[in-house]
């Protein structure tokens, strides 16, 4: 090999043993799927070989040398139903077991631990409900469900994991959700694969798979001190949203208390469930969703709420299990509104007592 | 194999191409540019489809030497992102859709059904300058700084989120969309209204039946894509909200709109090219299509199937499970047909008199990639394994086996099938079957491995890419170098045999198709008179008794 120059050597040796030809497996689903890729690899493979053989063999058998005059055959029912039936019967096998994966990826298990990843241009931002971001990397414990509930705040994005063979788009507008339960601890590509801009093939990143110890571990050393509902608790007193969401017999806005699953009537008397979406739409969209007995005068958030933000107010609403916590909140914003204190002259003074004081 | 040919050519001492023909009837570039004859249309629209070929062609070359690295060093990734969209715009709307239909469909469906000229010739010739309108405002598009939305103009990156020319390019869209659907629109009225005395619906050759399903595809679909874009370019400019959430819009409706075209449009493209292999394996084997009918109805099942699986663009966008449901069976239905087509090719050959000429050749080569282009078309159309393949190389692969495996092959087989038809010249027989190996070979080379990195996860539009993906993609861009030959070697002998090709005859082929039963290249009447039709399509017994009482009557 002296007339290879040692640096093309050197080359080939390097990228023919980094020479990947499978993905690694490394999610509870993914030897699942590769069960049903590998099946219809195997019919696809039997199917080009019968293809093949049957082109060969009668260009072999039947060539103008061997076989000077053809003889004319009209068709043949029999053999036409079974190139219809055997193919559609196999079909149908790969449409059901595709199905049951497809249905098992995407409805996530009610025990699932949450997280919320965001796609902008160009990158992934992680939010863990312990207040932990993340700049495209992805942190999961093996062995425990984590569901993904992802946004765009911009185009559509599409989070991939090839190493647990599940991939979800990022809506602008709209939650999306995943779930996978990692097996393998390593750190495995995160990609975007939907095309989103210039910078596309830079929306790459680390989905760090490791053991729960070690994941409480990073998780205790990646705090940023607030948790995301504490966050949202922030940005519900900062908007003044508690102006009118105070619990209060007159307040003006239902009280948000374990609203969070329940069933709701709008004004246009749909019933709906108040789940993350939902959410999301009354705080940007309110007048479209107003709830039945209350005025439609909320205004909109829509361009003062980041899509992060949202979720903070959502994670919020959804850990609010009394009224209490909302007065809390309130104690302490109406420190604040020095001279707004007349128009509402009794608030804040004494939360607990003012349940069935009227004005 | 053997050096065993069918090729019946007349005495090359004596042999003249006749004096009257299409070519020659009237001279210069206004009796070319205001024609209404459909074959000098369809030489238009060879050479204006092969001028965008070239072009499309050279933008994927330029897309597989910056994958030969992972890294961005051949171009900027704007710069890349321009590439790869306008390889797809190109090929797409301006070569594959256009491809068989516009070219050999032109060329062939007024002979095949035994008519002088397709039932409306002026609006023939307005979709060919609807083409080249659209062409042009393309073809600035590239010069004024590109587009890099990707050919699927997905929202709100294209209305909202982009600053290159959309706009243009759109509407470049929107006219070449009108061009097919003046096509397609003509070919329905010639199919039903112009077929000679005695060619019943079960006479006419399987390509027709397969153009007219596919235009039944452009008539009914294409206006959607032409709405759609519409649009896109008013959300862009006035700033309407149809489709950008910040407007109010629904970014899904446009996924849906746009693939309510788009998946049709595949077998826009397909189908045609399944015609011509029904021909060439017929011809070359000497035998009728096994099941003709069964072949037939294929077609049109596709055709309507195909209106109703292209919510399987979208199983990982949040269409509900149920719905994702529904489009994934309705996919697996349409891949049934496309099976029974490739068995019956199968069985044509069986008992029948082989031989291998060079149509023959990209035929089997399409039998061979088309098989691989469907199945893989099944995983993707399984839901469970779609959401780890779509969007990733796998899908570029499954895509380039189905267009450039089957369609570009099906193309080129017919080409080369008609080609003494088209110009009264035979090509060189030797270096187009080596021109058909290679093209085989390279293919495999090029598209192969992509389906290995698309398993791997490598995702598609990637400028760059982790470096354990290299191996496969130097491998790629090796086989893109041999297809470029592949597809290099016709263009050169073709010009040649214009000029120093064998003289053809009527019939070298000794087909049984109406187009062979006149001189070639044919008068702009098609026919002295309109012939009657008196037998099946693929009648070789017929043909056979024609040749005798000829010998008769000149003996």
């Amino acid at each position: 090999m002296d007339h290879i120059s040692p640096v093309l050597w050197q080359f080939l040796v390097k990228w023919l043993t980094h020479f990947a030809l499978f993905p690694p497996e490394a999610s509870k689903i993914a030897p699942e799927m590769d069960a049903l890729y590998f099946f219809m690899a195997l019919v696809s493979l039997v199917g080009l070989t019968l293809v093949i053989l049957l082109v060969l063999g009668f260009s072999i058998l039947y060539n103008k040398n061997r076989h000077p005059k053809a003889i004319q055959i009209e068709g043949s029912t029999i053999l036409e139903a079974t190139w219809t039936i055997i193919p559609l019967g196999l079909f149908l096998i790969m449409f059901v077991w595709g199905a049951l994966l497809y249905f098992r990826i995407y409805t996530p298990p009610a025990n699932a631990m949450n997280i919320y990843v965001v796609g902008k241009q160009w990158m992934w931002k992680v939010e863990h409900p312990g207040g932990q971001h993340e700049i495209n990397a992805l942190h999961v414990p093996t062995g425990r469900a984590v569901q993904l509930t992802l946004i765009s705040q911009d185009v559509f994005h599409s989070f991939s994991i090839p190493a647990f063979r599940v991939k979800r788009e990022a809506i602008p507008g709209r939650y999306s959700t995943v779930w996978f339960e990692a097996t393998t601890p390593g750190t495995y590509h995160l990609f975007c694969t939907q095309y989103c801009g210039t910078n596309h093939s830079q929306m790459i990143g680390d989905v760090v798979v490791m053991t729960p110890d070690d994941f409480k571990k990073w998780l205790d050393g990646s705090t940023s001190g607030n948790s995301l509902a504490q966050d949202g608790e922030r940005l519900f007193a900062s908007l003044s949203c508690n102006a009118c969401h105070n619990t209060r017999p007159d307040a003006r806005g239902p009280s948000l208390a374990n609203v969070y699953d329940s069933r709701l009537t709008l004004s246009t008397g749909e019933t709906v469930t108040a789940d993350d979406a939902y959410l999301r739409q009354a705080i940007l969209n309110p007048s479209q969703h107003t709830i039945q007995g209350y005025a439609p005068i909320m205004p909109t958030y829509q361009g003062q709420v980041s899509e992060e933000g949202v979720i903070a107010l959502v994670e919020y609403i959804k850990n609010l299990d009394s009224d209490y916590r909302v007065q809390q909140t309130l104690n302490t914003t109406d420190l604040v509104p020095e001279g707004q204190a007349g128009k509402a002259p009794t608030a804040g003074q004494k939360p607990a007592a003012q349940k069935g004081v009227k004005p | 194999m053997s050096a065993a040919t069918i090729i019946n050519l007349p005495d090359q001492s004596t042999a003249r191409i006749p004096k009257m023909n299409f070519l020659t009837k009237e001279n210069g570039l206004l009796s070319w540019l205001l024609t209404g004859d459909h074959k000098r249309i369809a030489t238009l629209y060879l050479i204006s489809i092969t001028f965008f070929f070239f072009i499309g062609g050279a933008l994927a070359g330029l897309i597989r030497l910056e994958l030969l690295t992972p890294q961005t060093d051949l171009m900027a990734a704007d710069t890349y992102n321009k590439v790869f969209t306008m390889h797809g715009v190109i090929m797409v709307f301006f070569f594959l859709v256009p491809s068989v239909p516009a070219t050999i469909g032109n060329f062939l469906i007024p002979m095949m059904v035994g008519a002088r000229d397709l039932a409306l010739p002026k609006v023939n010739l307005l979709s060919w300058y609807l083409y080249v309108i659209a062409g042009c405002m393309a073809i600035y598009t590239m010069a004024a700084g590109g587009v890099d939305t990707g050919w699927t103009f997905t929202t709100p990156l294209s209305t909202h989120y982009l600053n290159t020319h959309v706009i243009s390019t759109g509407l470049a869209i929107f006219v070449a969309g009108f061009s097919s659907i003046f096509t397609g629109l003509n070919f329905i009225v010639t199919i039903h209204k112009m077929r000679c005395p005695g060619m019943t619906w079960f006479r006419l050759p399987l390509f027709v039946w397969s153009n007219y399903a596919a235009s039944i595809l452009m008539v009914l679909g294409t206006p959607v894509l032409a709405i759609t874009l519409v649009l896109v370019v008013l959300e862009r400019s006035l700033h309407i909200g149809v489709f950008d959430p910040a407007y109010g819009g629904d970014p899904i409706l446009f996924q849906h709109l746009f693939w309510f075209y788009s998946h049709p449009a595949v077998y826009i493209m397909i189908l045609p090219g399944m015609g011509v292999i029904s021909e060439v394996v017929s011809t070359f084997s000497r035998k009728r299509v096994f099941g003709y009918t069964a072949v037939a109805f294929s077609s049109v099942a596709i055709a309507v199937f195909g209106f109703f699986v292209w919510a399987h663009h979208m199983f990982i966008m949040g269409i509900s499970n149920y719905a994702a449901l529904v489009f994934s069976l309705l996919t697996m239905l349409v891949a049934v047909p496309s099976a029974i087509k490739i068995f019956n090719w199968a069985f044509t050959l069986y008992k029948g008199s082989i031989t291998f000429e060079t149509p023959m050749l990209y035929a089997f080569g399409f039998m061979g990639l088309f098989t691989i282009g469907g199945m893989t078309g099944v995983f993707l159309g399984a839901t469970g394994t779609d959401i780890h393949l779509t969007e990733t190389y796998f899908i570029v692969a499954h895509f380039h086996f189905v267009m450039v495996g089957g369609m570009l092959m099906a193309f080129l087989s017919g080409i080369h099938f008609w080609w003494p038809k088209w110009t009264g010249r035979m090509y060189p027989e030797k270096i187009s079957q080596l021109a058909a190996i290679v093209t085989f070979i390279g293919f495999n080379f090029t598209f192969f491995p992509q389906f290995i990195l698309g398993t791997l996860g490598m995702p598609r539009r990637y400028a760059a890419y982790p470096p354990e993906f290299q191996a496969l993609n130097v491998f790629s861009t090796a086989g893109a170098t041999i297809l470029g030959v592949g597809y290099l070697l016709p263009i050169l002998y073709l010009t040649w045999s214009l000029k120093y090709g064998e003289i053809a005859g009527n019939n070298p082929w000794q087909a049984t198709g109406l187009e062979w039963q006149t001189q070639s290249p044919p008068l702009t009447e098609n026919f002295p008179v309109i012939p009657i039709m008196d037998h099946e399509a693929y009648d070789y017994d017929w043909l056979e008794k024609q040749e005798q009482k000829e010998v008769a009557s000149v003996g």
